[in-house]
């Protein structure tokens, strides 16, 4: 029986009705932004003995199996892999599917996130292997989590907010199992190196700090040292060689690539022209673009602006892609501060260029940090699904309620001094400014601009912007006014989807607390 | 069920949909109906925004179908997000592809007419929207061309002519174009004759009149417009602007541009000229550059404006600004985009000069002092002002508060 149908329900300080048990753990509803103070220790891997792994330093088994043996893998573990490779992954599946041939049932996924390649894990769902995923679900997998067929709930959480449930202790990591571009036979690894080269590790580092038990996968195995290592191997039980890890031109996924659209680069071009006209683009300012078309077109023209202006970044932060790398050759940031690398451009230079350096959703984004890289941002400019009238933003689901895409760093990068939302004002007929989101996902005193080709509103809770952008020539308009201009055009308001009063996965807040639920689609 | 055993069951179809090849129909919508004796409306709909508009698309297609006064039929929708106004124009398609309604439209919701355009009013750029290809109507105003033109013409494809005219009439009515002019571009005539019924009362601006060869031609379409706008007690003018695509037409110039007082401007359609000459068409543009001046000529020798063909690579923006400086440099007024982008660059190339700006307005003061003083004679400094330096001069300056270059004059003197 789902674990879902039981749950009992409460309202959180935003007004969303949420599970009070997800997947047999009590949970806190959402208190409001930074209103949750845990307490109590950090989670800590089990404590192990140096004598019991091999003197010589060599941690090499034959294959996956091997290594699944020697780290005891057993019914209902936890199982946990990464997204580096993206859509050209070729561990996480096979991971999966030796489990599968092991006889072991009852998994948890525990993807950083997961990507079209990964649909055949409904499969081994079906198959009762894999019992559910926390974790970002799209495509196949999403519908698959939407239709209410997962025997778990769906825990979607973002980059930071995985570091938080892995350090508090909420999510516990039987087994990490992690694909590397390079390794030596003790796990040191790197992913800057090797035919698979992707860039950075950093969404695998608190896996391997935590988890009881970490396999290192890599296709391009040296001798000891591999170096600089991102992966520590004092941390790692077994190393497993492979012909390939994946295919890494896959790097490269469909929201990686600059928009063609003119709409969209008009909507690049606005965020652009507001971050000037407000005064953000500054000598020695810092920002961050997100993954988006439209986020990568709009480094192609703040560009031009710091060029005209004579403006130098302090620094940027990526996911970092050829148009990134090009500012720091140009010499128009000095640093690039990287969660993630798109292209191969960016792979190259994260390698090769010191001023390009590789961070983690530690150092960037996690709640339980001693503070972190996010907030310190200057801009942020991001996408979404869905905005409200409030400000609110949806990132996970489509208008129909059907689970679109993962949270990503989108929640944590909310906390940057001015957060853009840099959206169409409709895609093909649908509304993107709703009267209410679908999902909350990001709550309206953190989201400060939304940019749409039609024009700019501002939140009125930052009265400081609005000052800061009156006399220039930017279209500021009311939400409510862009909002009916669309509605015009489409023919009305939209009707409201048919949800089913059963959860299927919940959307977490950055520090644990449930921030929202989506619901089964009916 | 039909009561006659010989007549096969009468299905037609209109649109596009499908999402199977690399960039897949968006804002489209294929609908296929079923012309029946019995059972009344079927609707069977299939849409990527079923779960926001599926009952508004359900009760449109029911409405369409009853105006055209079709009572029994089966309607299967495959839907990509289409607009309304998009959907009334397929269903209404294939309706008439069934040889029923003819004598009926499913007209959109009108939108508030806009302010009817001056006869020399700017028209710098004017961007093309293929008559086959809705996706890009709506936004095409934000990127502020100074018109728009919707095309039936050589963008849609001879079996798509019938539904191309019905899309752009619904467009005409139902999208907000701003500020821009509309412009159509008929079919070449014969066939552009019947694209007029449509579109003339659908507050259009303008006709672009393609492949004219002679006065002749443009007195015909002249003649269809005024009839039109008869029966239909129109008041809104609508202006021509004849497309030079032959030797023979350029030869023609001065009479076709002096054919008709409704012809705004004259422009030349490179394409078929250089393949009329049997040339290669060039980027630099040296082998229509004698038909380009001999047009320009013969525009303002009958008073109307002179604009330029198409610039078709949209990857050469340096290609496109060489071209456009050129064009205004020969006497051209503006010219054609196929892509939003190459607009601002267009109007960049257009705009007079600072240095130019502003001597016409040193120009125009001396003008104005010497009119407000009674002396007959304009002089700047030590030189004497010819009367049409003075003209070309307030002109210039007012095309610059046109472009937004220079602020609106004060109390608007003129």
């Amino acid at each position: 029986m789902p674990v879902a149908a039981k749950a009992e329900l409460a309202r959180n300080a935003i007004g969303r009705l949420v599970p009070l048990e997800v997947n047999h753990k009590a949970q806190t509803p959402f208190l409001g932004v930074n209103q949750y103070r845990p307490s109590g220790a950090k989670a800590a891997p089990p404590i192990r003995s140096s004598s019991d792994y091999p003197a010589s330093g060599d941690k090499r088994l034959p294959d996956l199996e091997s290594a699944f043996r020697r780290c005891g893998l057993r019914e209902g573990m936890v199982i946990s892999t990464h997204h580096h490779l993206r859509d050209g992954d070729a561990v996480a599946l096979p991971a999966l599917e030796t489990a599968a041939r092991m006889g072991v049932k009852d998994l948890m996924w525990f993807p950083s996130a997961s990507f079209p390649a990964h649909a055949p894990v409904i499969d081994l769902m079906e198959a009762g292997v894999v019992h559910h995923i926390e974790g970002s679900m799209n495509g196949p997998l999403g519908d698959y989590c939407s239709a209410g067929k997962m025997r778990g709930l769906g825990v979607l959480r973002s980059h930071g907010g995985r570091w938080q449930a892995i350090q508090d202790g909420e999510v516990h990591i039987d087994i990490a199992v992690i694909a590397a571009p390079t390794a030596d036979p003790f796990g040191n690894a790197t992913g800057s190196l090797g035919k698979s080269a992707c860039g950075s590790l950093g969404f695998a580092l608190a896996d391997s700090i935590y988890a009881d038990h970490v396999i290192v996968v890599t296709d391009n195995l040296v001798p000891f040292p591999c170096v600089p290592w991102q992966i520590q191997g004092n941390n790692v039980d077994c190393m497993v060689e492979v012909p390939s890890i994946g295919d890494p031109s896959k790097i490269v996924s469909g929201t990686t690539r600059i928009t063609r659209s003119p709409d969209r680069l008009k909507i690049a071009e606005y965020v652009a022209q507001f971050l000037r006209d407000a005064g953000i683009m500054r000598d020695g300012f810092s920002f961050q673009a997100g993954a988006g078309g439209i986020a990568l077109a709009f480094v192609d023209y703040l560009r031009g602006m710091m060029k005209e202006a004579g403006i130098k970044a302090r620094f940027v932060r990526g996911g970092s892609s050829r148009h990134l790398v090009e500012m720091l050759q140009e010499g128009l940031t000095d640093y690039i501060l990287d969660g993630q690398t798109f292209d191969l451009d960016a792979v190259r230079s994260l390698a090769t260029d010191p001023r390009h350096v590789a961070t983690s959703p530690f150092t960037s984004y996690n709640f339980h940090g001693k503070g972190n890289f996010a907030s310190m941002l200057d801009a942020v400019v991001l996408g979404a699904t869905e905005v409200d009238l409030n400000f609110n933003g949806n990132v996970v689901t489509h208008s129909d309620g059907r689970l679109l895409h993962g949270i990503g760093g989108w929640q944590n990068c909310l906390f940057a001094g001015c957060t853009i939302l840099a959206v169409p004002s409709f895609r093909d007929r649908l509304p993107v400014i709703v009267d209410e989101v679908t999902t909350l996902t990001g709550p309206a005193e953190l989201i400060d601009v939304i940019v749409t080709e039609r024009g700019i509103a501002i939140n009125p809770r930052r009265q400081d912007l609005r000052d800061a952008v009156k006399g220039s020539r930017l279209p500021i308009r009311a939400l409510e006014d862009i909002q009916r201009e669309v509605e015009d055009i489409c023919g009305g308001k939209p009707q409201k989807p048919s949800l089913l009063k059963r959860p299927v996965a919940v959307v977490k807040w950055v520090d644990g607390t449930v921030l929202d639920t989506v619901w089964q689609v009916g | 069920m039909t009561t006659n055993p010989i007549a096969p069951p009468l299905i037609t179809d209109a649109g596009r949909s499908g999402r199977d090849n690399d960039k897949g129909v968006r804002s489209d919508l294929r609908v296929q109906l079923e012309i029946r004796s019995s059972g009344g409306i079927q609707i069977d709909l299939r849409s990527r925004v079923a779960c926001s508009y599926g009952d508004s698309i359900r009760r449109q297609a029911q409405d369409v179908l009853e105006q055209l006064g079709i009572l029994h039929a089966g309607l299967l929708i495959a839907d990509e997000g289409a607009l309304p106004y998009v959907i009334s124009a397929r269903i209404e398609t294939a309706v008439r592809r069934a040889g029923l309604g003819q004598s009926r439209r499913a007209l959109p919701p009108a939108i508030a007419a806009p302010a009817p355009s001056a006869r020399d009013r700017l028209r710098r750029s004017r961007l093309y929207l293929p008559g086959s290809e809705p996706r890009y109507y709506v936004n095409a105003a934000l990127h502020a061309p100074d018109a728009i033109i919707l095309d039936l013409e050589d963008s849609v494809h001879h079996a798509e002519k019938d539904a191309a005219r019905i899309l752009v009439r619904n467009a005409l009515r139902a999208v907000d174009f701003g500020g821009c002019e509309r412009m159509v571009r008929i079919n070449q005539l014969p066939l552009g004759l019947e694209d007029l019924a449509e579109v003339i009362p659908e507050n259009l601006d303008l006709v672009l009149i393609p492949k004219v060869e002679n006065a002749e031609q443009v007195r015909e379409v002249a003649a269809r417009i005024d009839d039109i706008r008869s029966w239909r007690r129109l008041v809104r003018p609508v202006w021509l602007m004849p497309i030079l695509e032959s030797a023979s037409g350029i030869e023609n110039a001065f009479d076709i541009a002096r054919s008709h007082p409704t012809v705004a401007a004259l422009t030349i359609g490179l394409e078929d000229y250089t393949a009329d000459l049997g040339v290669v068409k060039t980027s630099e543009g040296f082998e229509s550059s004698y038909a380009r001046a001999r047009l320009v000529n013969a525009a303002k020798a009958a008073g109307v404006q002179a604009i330029d063909s198409v610039f078709s690579d949209v990857a050469d923006m340096d290609g496109l600004r060489r071209w456009g400086e050129r064009s205004r440099a020969l006497g051209f007024e503006g010219m054609g985009c196929i892509h939003p982008l190459q607009i601002p660059v267009i109007h960049q190339a257009f705009a007079p000069s600072p240095a130019e700006i502003d001597k016409a307005l040193r120009i125009v003061a001396a003008f104005e002092e010497a009119q407000s003083k009674g002396l007959a004679v304009v002089s700047l400094g030590s030189r004497m002002i010819d009367p049409p330096v003075v003209q070309r001069a307030l002109k210039l300056v007012s095309r610059a508060r046109q472009m937004g270059l220079l602020p609106p004059a004060p109390a608007e003197a003129r």
